[in-house]
């Protein structure tokens, strides 16, 4: 068994009441039928149009957000709740602007092992503190800090509870293309060598390919479904310099930006058929043909 | 801090204007109280001395002697009166003349006492209305009509029930002071950003640490603002409330000094006020920026 399953996942949010439309019209499921799995280890990257509801996806993984259907099943057990097992990265840092970044980190410490001495929470604190490269600003409060500088509080905060999986909402949305690719390099290092299990929601394909092991497509909404899954058969030591050169790049690349101008739509208008099961693709592997991306989409 | 050379310029003038207009302000008082000139008004030229001489026994009688002046009392007055006051202000020649200072202390503590009380019961109150749309609409109505009840209103009924003066008071502060703060806790509590509830729930925080390490410190400048109109209405309501029961306290130095046509000490009574008032806000306007955040 899979560290992490989820079958057959759906949520419907209650039709509003009172619109012009009637209440004839049943609520359609925002996304349905979402089945997948995460070994322990692996980082796994979501990426589908706004609306199709991704956020909605990892906060039922967090235990924030109950799903209308379906079960989450993490290390054998179900997921209903929110728990220390799983650190959150939030998408606008979620920083307390009134604690400092060590009290911040140090308030989720605190969180996870109660019975700590203070010098034991400070080590700790320190140690992700230093993990983030954030050594000199313990003592300052978020909003002396830039938005990257937030972020990695962010990012040493649920590190240092050393949780068992680690959920990233867009983390590095609202960042400059510079910090940004200076943040996921530390994500990546910090992840190899913490063997530590990701699930993140990303907008950005560049990003998805330098991080995930798997790449999950999601169809556009209402009634979103995770279409492909899509291997990367890169070698797993990859760093944002060189990794344009592989040849895979620009085959993955291409693949994913195919699927989010048009099949993601298409297969949501019924102009392609939805896939009952995700299409499981290595497109970094096929030979470079022309025609390659339209061979998978009709496969 | 170091202030800029620009910004002690500012200062500077803005404190050599604020002299300039008391100056002026106080010289339109010291003109307009002068002693009139010697009236021609009561002599009218009829001739009839008996009655002349009566009409000057008379106005002898009733105080207004060669020095006519309309009673109010002019700058120098005032100030010699603060002089004096101040310069003892808590002695005690029994109960109807005590020094300034013992009477500020009772009103002090009486606005102290009802806002602490008004504070202990308006913060826990304010989370659970904060928190719970189900308790916040149960107790909505009931904030609806209680809120705009003038507090002096329930000063009959205080009196009744309770017997005593002074405690009287301190109600009246507490039901005045308890207003603000609770409607300003369960808003700072319900507007809590989401985002930092979520931080606590993944990090599984208990409730009490909840409410104490997040959603307190969260709510706090709203419910500094909440303690602070609080207070300002508490120091406006003690002068009336003490006026009404008497015994001690500032409000009954007003009315006392009324009753013995002092005008100079009820004037020396209302700057006192002011000034004790702006030292309260001032307090809790620092209280304010000590709990604020910036985002």
């Amino acid at each position: 068994m899979a560290f992490l399953e989820i079958q057959q996942l759906a949520k419907t949010y209650p039709a509003s009441a009172g619109t012009s439309t009637g209440t004839s019209t049943a609520a359609k499921p925002v996304f349905e039928q979402v089945s997948f799995t995460i070994e322990r280890g692996e980082f796994v990257c979501i990426i589908g149009h706004s609306g199709c509801g991704k956020t909605t996806i990892l906060n039922v993984l967090a235990g924030l957000e109950q799903a209308s259907a379906g079960i989450v099943v993490m290390d054998g057990r179900e997921i209903n709740g929110p728990s220390l097992d799983r650190g959150v990265v939030f998408q606008g840092h979620a920083l307390m602007p009134w604690m400092s970044v060590a009290d911040n980190i140090g308030f989720a410490v605190r969180s996870r092992w109660p019975a700590w001495k203070p010098a034991q929470v400070a080590q700790q604190v320190q140690k992700y503190i230093d993990l983030v490269g954030l050594r000199g600003a313990e003592h300052k409060k978020p909003s002396a800090l830039s938005g990257g500088m937030k972020q990695r509080v962010g990012i040493a905060r649920a590190f240092a509870i050393e949780p068992k999986m680690l959920l990233l909402d867009e983390p590095f949305g609202a960042l400059d293309a510079l910090t940004r690719g200076v943040i996921q390099d530390e994500l990546l290092r910090i992840c190899a060598a913490t063997r530590q299990t990701v699930f993140m929601i990303t907008h950005d394909v560049d990003e998805a390919i330098l991080l995930a092991d798997k790449i999950l497509l999601m169809s556009n909404g209402p009634q979103a479904v995770i279409a492909e899954i899509v291997n990367n058969s890169m070698p797993r030591q990859r760093s944002r310099h060189s990794i344009h050169h592989d040849p895979q790049y620009y085959r993955i690349r291409n693949h994913l930006v195919d699927f989010l101008v048009h099949r993601s739509r298409q297969i949501q208008s019924g102009e392609l058929p939805r896939p009952g099961q995700p299409l499981q693709v290595s497109p970094g592997l096929i030979a470079d043909t022309p025609a390659s991306t339209a061979a998978v989409a009709s496969a | 801090m170091p202030f800029s050379r620009n910004k002690l310029r500012d200062l500077l003038a803005s404190g050599l204007l604020s002299l300039a207009i008391l100056a002026v302000l106080l010289m339109a008082w010291h003109v307009a109280t002068l002693p009139a000139p010697e009236p021609a008004s009561v002599a009218t030229g009829s001739g009839n001395v008996a009655g002349n001489n009566a009409s000057d026994e008379y106005a002898r009688l009733m105080g207004q002697g060669a020095k006519k002046t309309d009673g109010f009392p002019s700058p120098a007055q005032v100030g010699q009166t603060i002089v004096a006051q101040l310069s003892d202000p808590f002695y005690d020649r029994g109960p109807n003349d005590k020094g300034i200072g013992i009477q500020m202390a009772h009103s002090l503590g009486r606005v102290g006492i009802g806002f602490v009380l008004a504070l202990l019961t308006a913060l826990p109150l304010g989370f659970l209305i904060g928190m719970s749309p189900l308790w916040q609409r149960a107790f909505n109505p009931f904030i609806q009509i209680l809120k705009p009840i003038s507090p002096l209103a329930w000063m009959p009924l205080a009196l009744y029930t309770i017997k005593d003066s002074s405690i009287s008071g301190i109600f009246v502060i507490f039901i005045c002071s308890v207003w603000p703060m609770l409607i300003n806790t369960a808003y700072g509590v319900g507007a809590v950003r989401r985002e930092w509830l979520n931080v606590a729930r993944t990090l599984e925080v208990s409730p009490l640490r909840k409410a104490f390490l997040v959603i307190l410190p969260a709510a706090a400048p709203t419910i500094l603002t909440g303690m602070r109109i609080s207070i300002g209405i508490a120091w406006l309501v003690i002068v009336a409330a003490e006026m009404l029961v008497g015994g001690t306290g500032i409000g009954y130095f007003v009315w006392n000094e009324w009753n013995n046509l002092s005008l100079t000490s009820v004037l020396f009574a209302i700057l006192m006020i002011g000034v004790v008032g702006m030292l309260l806000d001032f307090a809790f306007a620092s209280l304010q920026r000590m709990v604020t955040y910036v985002e």
